[in-house]
Parts: C-alpha cells; structure tokens; sequence
C-alpha cells in the first residue's frame, strides 16, 4: 500500500456480502487511493471475515467528508444506545430489587 | 516497432519457496528475439489495468510477465483479493521478492527471449520493482513509477517491510527510472528528494521526472488522478528507457 493509515478493528456480528450475509471477524479501515469512487483518496472501511474466501467483504469508498459525518453519527448512536442501554439495567436491577422485597414481605407474614 | 498479433495465456510459476502462483503472460507475434519485463502489480492487486499493460508491453515487442503477488490470500474480484491482503497486513517484502524471481526466472528460460529483463511497477509495485532490483541482480532495468514508502519512517518498519527501500541504494543492480506527480503525498516531493540524494551519494545510473499538475497514479486512465499529458510524456520514458537498456 502506498500509505500507511490502516486501522484493523476486531469485528463481531454479521455483513451482507455479494450474495449473503457472513460473520464478521475484522472492520479494516484505511485512507488510500479510491479504486471505484470518483476520489483520489478516500476512507475505505472493509467489514471482512479473514477466514473465508475474500468474497466475504462488505466495503465502502468515502469522501474525508462523509466518513466524518458517519464517524458523528456512529458516536451520537453509541452514546444514545449506552444511555438506553444503562437505563434498561436500572430498571432491571430496580424491579429485581423491588420482587425480592415483596418475595422477603411475604415469608415474613 | 508494434505488434498487433501477440499470444496471451494464464500459466503457473514457482513463486516464493517454490509456491504456485498464477501469472498472467503476453507474447509478442514473431521469433524476436524480444526483451522481457516482469510487471509487479499494485496495491488493488492482480487488476485489470495490469493485465491490460502486460499486452501493452508485448504490443512494443516485449515479452511481458505479470504475477499474482497475492496468490496465497485466494481467488475471486481483485478488489476483494487486495481488500483481504489489507486485512492480513500486506504481503512480506521478501516474499513480493522471491515471487518476482520466480517471474524473471521464467522469462529467462523463454524461447526469443534476447536475455534482457526489466522491472516494472507502480504504486507499491514501483515500490517493490526498486527493492528487487536492490536485492537482487537479475534484471538490467528498473521502473519505479510513484512507489510510496520506499522512503519509511522508523515506526513503519515491521516483520512484513523490515527495512526501508531507500537505505538499500547502495545495492541497486540497474538503471533506474522513475516517473513521480508532484502534487502526490505517498511518496511526497520530499521523500523522492530523498531517494535521488540516495541514488547520487551512490552513483547510480537514474532518471527521475516529476511532473507538476499531478499526483499519484498518473498513468491511471480510469481513475481521477490520470493526467493525459503527463501519461502520455511518461509512457515515452519508460519505453524509451526500456529500449535503452533492454535491446540486445
């Protein structure tokens, strides 16, 4: 490669592929030459599972400036999804708490 | 000379540690005899742009080679191949040397073959034509065009590209050309700086052009950063270069 900015991010979960969807192993992210986007360069980001054949790859070729609006929304979804995400544990814990008070009332009568 | 009838074919070769590797080769029509250059493909792999330049060489009455560097990663659409060569870190320099050896290897042993072999390659493959002309010295003619990191920083030397290119100068076993945009950042104006202060401590045989008006991939017609005027200017350098140094 002609540049050096690869970044390899352990990936699980699932991508569609040519035909179908695979399990991720790796998200391969890179700023190089664009091989189908009309750029010179681009931010490439290759969602790939590194032991299947290389057709196992879902890929993006995007402007600096797009890969920074996704890199913000990605962000403001994270965070929404860890907010939603401690709010359901509170309320889990909380109705946990609140069953075994009622189980610890009723062996007391 | 031109030469509209040529043969092309897919063959095998012994790679890096004796591996099969698929090549694609094109002949011009004709008993020659005919120089050799062995292309060494670019980053997006074993391409369509370099099959189509290994005719390109045999249409100027060269014997043309070009191997698949990344072989062992799979088959399937060399985007995807390139994409999981990435994923893996890239392919290891001495492997990329071993394979291209296996390449000049065969283009000696060819019938019409005027015992000339030239090195080409762009982008990484420039990159890499330069660090097998310094490893090894099998070929009387060298082509970088636009090769980045051929000049390295200390932090990007890795088990896969030990050593910076550049600091093997002294070894190069050829001529050298290079043909480089000088509006490019991989290598940039001041790495090319670098690599021709190289070539000169050492006393070695170059020719180096830097075009303004461009950048990297010059010669890249379905991309952007193509220059028709630079491409055209820089396809004559290298042939005639190649003519120089190739004719028996």
């Amino acid at each position: 490669m002609c540049t050096s900015i690869v970044e390899i991010a352990p990936a699980a979960g699932m991508a569609k592929g040519e035909a179908d969807w695979f399990k991720l192993t790796q998200a391969v992210v890179a700023y190089d030459h664009a091989r189908h986007a009309l750029l010179e360069d681009a931010i490439t980001i290759d969602f790939v599972n590194g032991d299947l054949p290389p057709g196992a790859r879902a890929a993006v070729e995007l402007t600096l400036e797009s890969a920074k609006a996704l890199n913000a929304a990605l962000a403001r979804a994270i965070a929404a999804a860890e907010r939603e995400e401690s709010d359901r544990r509170l309320a889990i814990e909380q109705r946990r708490a609140f069953l075994a008070q009622g189980a610890e009332s009723r062996m007391a009568a | 000379m031109t030469y509209r009838g040529m043969t092309v074919e897919e063959i095998k070769i012994e790679g890096d540690k004796g591996d099969p590797i698929s090549a694609y080769v094109a002949r011009p029509s004709g008993p020659g005899p005919f120089p050799g250059v062995v292309l060494v493909h670019h980053l997006p792999g074993w391409s369509e742009w370099y099959i189509e330049t290994t005719r390109k060489f045999a249409h100027y009455g060269y014997i043309a080679i070009c191997h698949n560097l990344y072989e062992r990663s799979g088959q399937g659409d060399p985007d995807d191949v390139a994409a999981k060569v990435r994923a893996e870190g890239g392919v290891p320099d001495a492997q990329v040397v071993g394979d291209t050896a296996g390449a000049v290897k065969w283009m000696r042993a060819q019938p019409g073959h005027n015992g000339k072999v030239g090195v080409f390659g762009s982008c990484s493959g420039g990159r890499h034509a330069f660090l097998y002309a310094c490893q090894r010295n099998d070929v009387d003619a060298c082509v970088d065009l636009w090769g980045g990191r051929v000049v390295m920083a200390k932090e990007e030397l890795n088990e896969k590209t030990p050593v910076a290119p550049v600091d093997l100068t002294s070894q190069l076993s050829c001529p050298l050309l290079g043909i480089f945009g000088n509006e490019d950042r991989a290598p940039s104006p001041e790495q090319v700086n670098r690599h021709e202060a190289a070539l000169k401590e050492h006393g070695k045989a170059y020719e180096f052009y830097r075009y303004d008006g461009a950048g990297h991939g010059i010669f890249y017609y379905h991309r952007p950063m193509y220059r028709v005027e630079q491409a055209l200017d820089g396809w004559n350098k290298v042939f005639a270069f190649f003519g120089k140094h190739l004719a028996r």
